[in-house]
């Protein structure tokens, strides 16, 4: 059977049709995960997508990791398996442990929704696999809370272990040591706040997203490097 | 016993809270001179059903740190009142 990419849907989730039509268009299989679910259904990679889980209720992340798929998504990551959080799936993975740190709001208190640049830090990550370090994406962003922050040990651990897998180059939200994107101590689950899925065709922009995508689709095996 | 309780939140020191900053920027516009160190943050009014004020107490805590605050931005004080719901 092909390699299959999960989009998990919370409500509010609102980016998960474009992760969808993202991954087919690189010529991958995509598949929408009601959040109350249990299972994942075997897929081979999973995706959190932006939006509003939960109404962003309490605090962005906080009511959704307690949904049912989220403890599959926990076994899923602890056995290796890549797991992909985009903005708000990206605040979901701190609330939920996966990842460290916390999204707090903008430093200059204002939603930002523009294009952003960021630099990649590490290719050796499952949505960097593909791309060069060093290389220079042209991504939106779309958050109020994307003001990344964590104790000083964990920046130091996230640096000293090469986590820190997209810095902007010119930072948009007040971001410790301008992270826009981490990832997990196993290296398979990676959060970031721009959306890669946005940046999928010349018509959107800018295609700079799709080398990310890429690069998990040959991760979960779905297309040869 | 009934234990009504408040739950009040605020980012920690050190974290910066641009709501409060922007709030404490506007107060002069009006008149209020001289306000300083504003913070931003939430209430939680609700009452527990427990033993003694120290078991409501410690609930309260243990919902803090798993729930109702991100201990790596936000810090929670409690009171808890044995008086009943208020």
């Amino acid at each position: 059977m092909a390699s299959r990419v999960g989009v998990v849907v919370f409500p509010g989730s609102n980016c998960e049709l474009d992760v969808v039509e993202a991954v087919r268009r690189l010529g991958g299989e995509a598949e929408l995960l009601w959040h109350g679910h249990t299972s994942l259904g075997g897929v081979d990679a999973v995706v959190l997508p932006g939006g509003f889980a939960h109404g962003d209720y309490l605090r962005p992340g906080a009511i959704a990791r307690f949904s049912p798929v989220m403890r599959a998504v926990d076994a899923f990551a602890a056995d290796g398996g890549p797991v992909i959080g985009i903005c708000n799936g990206f605040q979901v993975l701190c609330e939920a442990g996966l990842l460290p740190g916390a999204l707090q709001k903008n430093a200059g208190l204002k939603f930002l929704c523009k294009p952003v640049v960021v630099r990649v830090e590490t290719d050796t990550t499952p949505l960097t696999g593909d791309v060069p370090v060093g290389g220079e994406l042209h991504i939106p962003i779309n958050h109020f809370e994307g003001n990344y922050t964590c104790e000083p040990e964990t920046l130091a651990d996230l640096r000293a272990d090469d986590r820190i897998v997209f810095r902007y180059t010119d930072n948009p939200n007040g971001s410790i040591d301008d992270i826009a994107g981490i990832c997990s101590a196993g290296r398979n689950v990676v959060g970031l706040m721009p959306h890669p899925e946005r940046a999928c065709h010349p018509l959107l922009g800018s295609t700079d997203g799709a080398p990310l995508l890429r690069s998990l689709l040959v991760r979960a095996g779905a297309l040869v490097a | 016993m009934r234990f009504s309780v408040l739950v009040e939140t605020r980012l920690r020191d050190g974290i910066a809270d641009p709501q409060g900053a922007t709030i404490e920027r506007s107060l002069p516009a009006l008149g209020f001179d001289g306000v300083s160190g504003v913070r931003v943050g939430k209430a939680f009014r609700f009452s527990v059903e427990s033993d003694d004020e120290a078991a409501a107490r410690a609930e309260v805590e243990d919902m803090c740190k798993r729930f109702l605050t991100n201990p790596v931005i936000e810090d929670a004080t409690i009171s808890v009142d044995p008086s009943g719901p208020g």
